[in-house]
């Protein structure tokens, strides 16, 4: 079986209605468990005493918004090079989703920053590189939703998001090209001088694992619903003019 | 049962208030939507004759 059969919009349903009740159980299953785990069965960190607990929320948020901008290049990618729709529809789906990740990271960000820095906000490298990764967003979804015809605005939608990929990148690398800012390096790390302490980093695991779930299920739902709304589009064309 | 969360009690809860919000207006957008577009494909497919795939 090959994966470009999911390009059929008609498997793409079948297999996603399959799919959605699993990924709804295990998406709320892994964030009750990692939030609830995080935020009461956890120690205060000695130097950012309670705050540690918007490790949950930020860290998996910031890495979701960057892996979601990932998804949709590579979703864009197959849509400039084969012309799959539902790729371009995938890709459409899984910008409000990435761009709810964003938010999230830069409110608790702000909210962290401001008792461990003194300070809302800094123009430092990672954050500017972030802050205008959501105004891509924020463009992208405007494009999508400016351009009536929905191949047209596929093709510039995929080539805005192959530019917003840059700072895409920059978000996720900033801190170690320019090595400095307020921000801190990754949290999770190989090397276990870096990483955070085991008993953040279990919690932290499973709040991933449910923020990657979130956003699947997310998309799946949102892609199903643009594939009917492009059926629906071509059924009421096809009425106008008959 | 509520962890004592000290002089950082703002931060962190409204961090978590805030998370909540968003998630919520997300997920509540999305089954909207989903739902009024899956509607309103049926009743186009029952008046055209057609099936839903």
């Amino acid at each position: 079986m090959s994966i470009w059969e999911y390009a059929n919009p008609k498997r793409f349903m079948q297999t996603s209605a399959w799919a959605l009740p699993w990924a709804m159980a295990l998406t709320l299953l892994c964030l009750v468990v990692g939030l609830v785990w995080g935020f009461f069965f956890t120690p205060d960190d000695y130097r950012q005493g309670s705050t540690v607990k918007i490790i949950y929320l930020h860290v998996p948020s910031a890495m979701m918004a960057i892996n979601a901008w990932v998804m949709m290049l590579v979703a864009s990618l197959i849509w400039i090079v084969r012309r799959h729709h539902v790729s371009a529809l995938a890709a459409k789906a899984a910008a409000p989703v990435g761009l709810t990740f964003t938010l999230i990271a830069l409110v608790t960000g702000a909210l962290w920053g401001q008792p461990m820095w003194g300070t809302w906000w800094a123009w430092d490298p990672r954050l500017t590189a972030f802050l205008i990764l959501t105004l891509f967003y924020f463009g992208y979804i405007a494009l999508w939703a400016a351009v009536e015809n929905p191949d047209t605005a596929a093709d510039l939608t995929a080539i805005l998001c192959l530019v917003g990929s840059v700072f895409a990148v920059l978000s996720r690398y900033a801190v170690n090209f320019w090595n400095q800012g307020l921000h801190q390096g990754a949290s999770l790390s190989l090397d276990k001088e870096e990483n955070v302490a085991d008993v953040f980093w279990l919690p932290l695991l499973v709040c991933i694992a449910g923020f990657i779930l979130l956003f699947v299920t997310m998309v799946l739902v949102r892609t199903r619903t643009e594939i009917r709304s492009r059926r629906l589009q071509a059924l009421l064309a096809r009425e106008r003019v008959a | 049962m509520m962890p004592e969360l000290g002089k950082y009690a703002v931060a962190v809860l409204g961090s978590y208030g805030a998370t909540a919000l968003l998630i919520a207006a997300l997920v509540g957008h999305s089954l909207w939507q989903a739902a009024r577009v899956k509607r309103a494909l049926t009743e186009v497919e029952a008046r055209q004759g057609k099936s839903d795939g």
